[in-house]
């Protein structure tokens, strides 16, 4: 896939948050086989080095690193850590996010729209996380978004696609567009099953991170990935409601015989 | 003179940023700093000069999903 003339072959986006430890964090990495790997910035203490000391195994990995604005909820917010991303990891790729609400974060997508137009026309790539809903893709296309990132579920609830209905639309709809569903995808047949609808690749962090073996769980996400997007390319058959035999009818003995 | 670095109130002699990295002990290559909502990139940190009441961000990368 293309992501803003960048060709991209792992469809797994992964997060760097959440693990048991940064040891799991770079064994999940690697066995997830993703490309692209997420992260933040926050407050650094006065003569700490934390932020030196996860960078310096994010950036051993040589990952694409697309950094986020998380937890921002206003438009100036987002637009200021954008800019302060760009300076610290020198990518013009930001994952935009402006939250409007706490319990749910669900996207402000009125202010994601007026942010992402701000930081397009200041020369970002934005991936923008917004919900399902048409006419906000819509117009993060009319800004200049050439991703968008609709989410499958709040994040962190795990609940996989919700409203299929609505991702279907979305897909049919803007058949060009790359699309990465982001947040709440909890076991790998959800990151199947968004594959296999059409979307480009799948965007997860906490189905990895808090797994039993997260290290496994980025392998199983893999192969779902992997799997889902086949069978995207394959074809998948027109569901029914009436079975259909499988085994030929022709030739089946005692085939229409007469009760003794 | 009195400035807010990430959040917090301090009293500090720096009147650059980069006189106040120093002053606070900061250190590495990790950081990103903005006063006032404007990031100061690397090079002008020497030169960009802090005022009175600034609200100064010290950032670094961090776990984000």
């Amino acid at each position: 896939m293309r992501l803003y003339g960048q060709d991209i072959r792992s469809r797994l986006l992964i997060g760097t948050a959440l693990y048991p430890s940064p040891a799991v964090m770079e064994q999940a990495l690697r066995a997830s086989g993703a490309e692209i790997v997420t992260v933040s910035l926050r407050r650094e203490a006065a003569g700490g080095k934390a932020g030196a000391a996860f960078w310096g195994i994010v950036s051993a990995l040589g990952a694409k690193v697309l950094p986020n604005t998380a937890g921002c909820r206003t438009v100036r917010d987002a637009v200021t850590t954008a800019q302060m991303a760009r300076e610290l990891f020198g990518t013009p790729w930001i994952k935009l996010e402006v939250i409007g609400d706490d319990e749910t974060l669900q996207p402000d997508v009125v202010g994601l729209v007026e942010a992402a137009e701000i930081l397009i026309r200041d020369g970002f790539e934005v991936f923008p996380y917004c919900t399902d809903d048409l006419t906000v893709v819509s117009r993060l296309l009319d800004v200049g978004c050439q991703v968008v990132m609709p989410w499958a579920a709040p994040i962190g609830t795990g609940k996989g696609l919700v409203n299929p209905y609505a991702l279907r639309t979305l897909r049919a709809r803007f058949p060009e567009v790359p699309m990465i569903i982001d947040a709440g995808l909890g076991a790998p047949s959800h990151a199947a099953q968004a594959l296999e609808m059409g979307f480009d690749a799948v965007l997860l962090n906490t189905a990895i991170a808090k797994a039993g073996n997260p290290v496994a769980m980025a392998r199983a996400f893999r192969l779902a990935v992997e799997a889902g997007r086949t069978a995207y390319e394959a074809g998948l058959m027109p569901p029914r409601d009436l079975a259909s035999p499988s085994t030929p009818v022709v030739g089946t003995p005692f085939w229409h015989a007469a009760a003794p | 003179m009195v400035v807010t670095v990430n959040g917090e109130q301090r009293e500090v002699a720096a009147e650059t940023v980069k006189a106040l990295l120093d002053e606070l002990e900061y250190e590495g290559d990790f950081l990103v700093v903005a006063v006032n909502h404007e990031v100061v990139q690397r090079r002008r940190w020497a030169e960009r000069a802090l005022t009175e009441g600034d609200r100064i961000e010290i950032l670094t990368p961090r776990q984000g999903g």
